[in-house]
């Protein structure tokens, strides 16, 4: 399998390799009770305080609550993961805070690459950790908690995107928004590979330029290592379609990359 | 006794046009065959064919860097986690 085939992350990426082993994660499917039944809810699921708590366990306002003993939900010295897991699906808004800062640079970078944009990216962060306060006690441990918000997260975007109107007309045509050409010519220009052009700056800035579909496909396979079936199913498109979008995504952003690598060679 | 220009002409665009035909054929199907995991590189078009081949070259390295290149995790402002606690207070989530 070459890396054009091989989807990103896969190896490096735990979140990932649940999928693989068929685990979907898919937080709509999640609907059994709540693990971790625990006495020490500070935030009832509604999302008021209840006063009977002691003040340490009260909303936690710092979010640099990361696996220290003052935050910790049970007033331990140590907290698993698992425990704070525990916690904040038992409604413990500290165990809530520690998951946010556990998770927030994750779930903002993946917005920031599926939307291109700091200020979508940080609603949409706002939004799935709002969701993942709401269906949090639906998490049953099937996959792993990050693949799990991961997908959620996934899943928010996607809406946020079909409002902004890609319901409007069917997936494939708005993932497809120009026809085929002929076969690329490129020469002339420099071989990309060769003059090493292509600093983090400039990727991203070409990926933010492309098209949402084709954004989304090269993302989704590319940078968080989903699998043609797998995009299918979250864009609910064929897995043909998938695959020729990617490809197509991949052309643009070679066509994106490649315009700045001829001004420099213009120079 | 030379050959008419316009002869030539219509040579070279046929015998462009026919590379042409090849190159499209090959890149048409290139999203199907790299989808299934098929290697490109022991196509017998790439082997005579630098155009395919420095498309397919580019296209694996542009994939490559942006796997070492955008993973990287950025932070979201610290106001964002006030916002959150607001909504949470006011009943959003």
């Amino acid at each position: 399998m070459g890396i054009l085939n091989s989807p990103g992350l896969t190896k490096s990426n735990p979140a990932i390799a649940d999928l693989e082993s068929g685990d979907s994660g898919v937080p709509e499917l999640c609907s059994n009770p709540p693990q971790g039944e625990s006495a020490s809810n500070s935030l009832k699921q509604d999302g008021s305080a209840d006063d009977s708590q002691s003040d340490d366990k009260k909303i936690e306002t710092s979010t640099r609550a990361e696996h220290s003993e003052k935050a910790s939900p049970n007033g331990g010295a140590e907290t698993t993961d698992a425990e704070i897991l525990a916690a904040a699906q038992s409604g413990n808004h500290a165990a809530f805070a520690q998951l946010y800062s556990l998770h927030k640079r994750r779930v903002y970078s993946l917005c920031l690459r599926m939307l291109g944009n700091v200020a979508e990216a940080e609603d949409l962060t706002q939004e799935s950790f709002l969701q993942l306060h709401r269906k949090i006690a639906t998490f049953r441990g099937d996959s792993a908690f990050s693949t799990w918000l991961h997908r959620l997260t996934i899943n928010v975007v996607l809406m946020h995107l079909r409002r902004k109107g890609l319901n409007l007309i069917s997936l494939d045509e708005a993932l497809d928004p120009s026809p085929e050409t002929g076969p690329t010519r490129s020469f002339g220009a420099p071989d990309l590979r060769l003059t090493g052009s292509i600093d983090r700056m400039t990727l991203e800035k070409a990926v933010e330029s492309l098209p949402a579909g084709y954004r989304l496909i090269f993302v989704l396979h590319d940078i968080e290592g989903y699998e043609h079936n797998e995009i299918a199913t979250l864009l609910d498109c064929s897995i043909g379609n998938s695959k020729s979008q990617l490809h197509k995504a991949r052309m643009k952003l070679r066509e994106a990359l490649r315009a700045p690598a001829v001004e420099e060679m213009a120079k | 006794m030379t050959e008419p220009q316009e002869l030539k002409l219509d040579r070279k665009h046929a015998a462009r046009d026919f590379a042409d035909s090849d190159c499209a054929e090959f890149q048409a199907n290139m999203p199907e065959r790299i989808g299934a995991g098929e290697d490109l590189q022991t196509d017998p078009h790439m082997l005579t064919c630098e155009r395919c081949r420095s498309l397919v070259r580019e296209l694996e390295y542009i994939v490559e860097v942006a796997r070492q290149l955008m993973p990287a995790e950025e932070e979201p402002r610290d106001e964002l986690w006030a916002n959150i606690q607001l909504a949470i207070e006011r009943g959003d989530a």
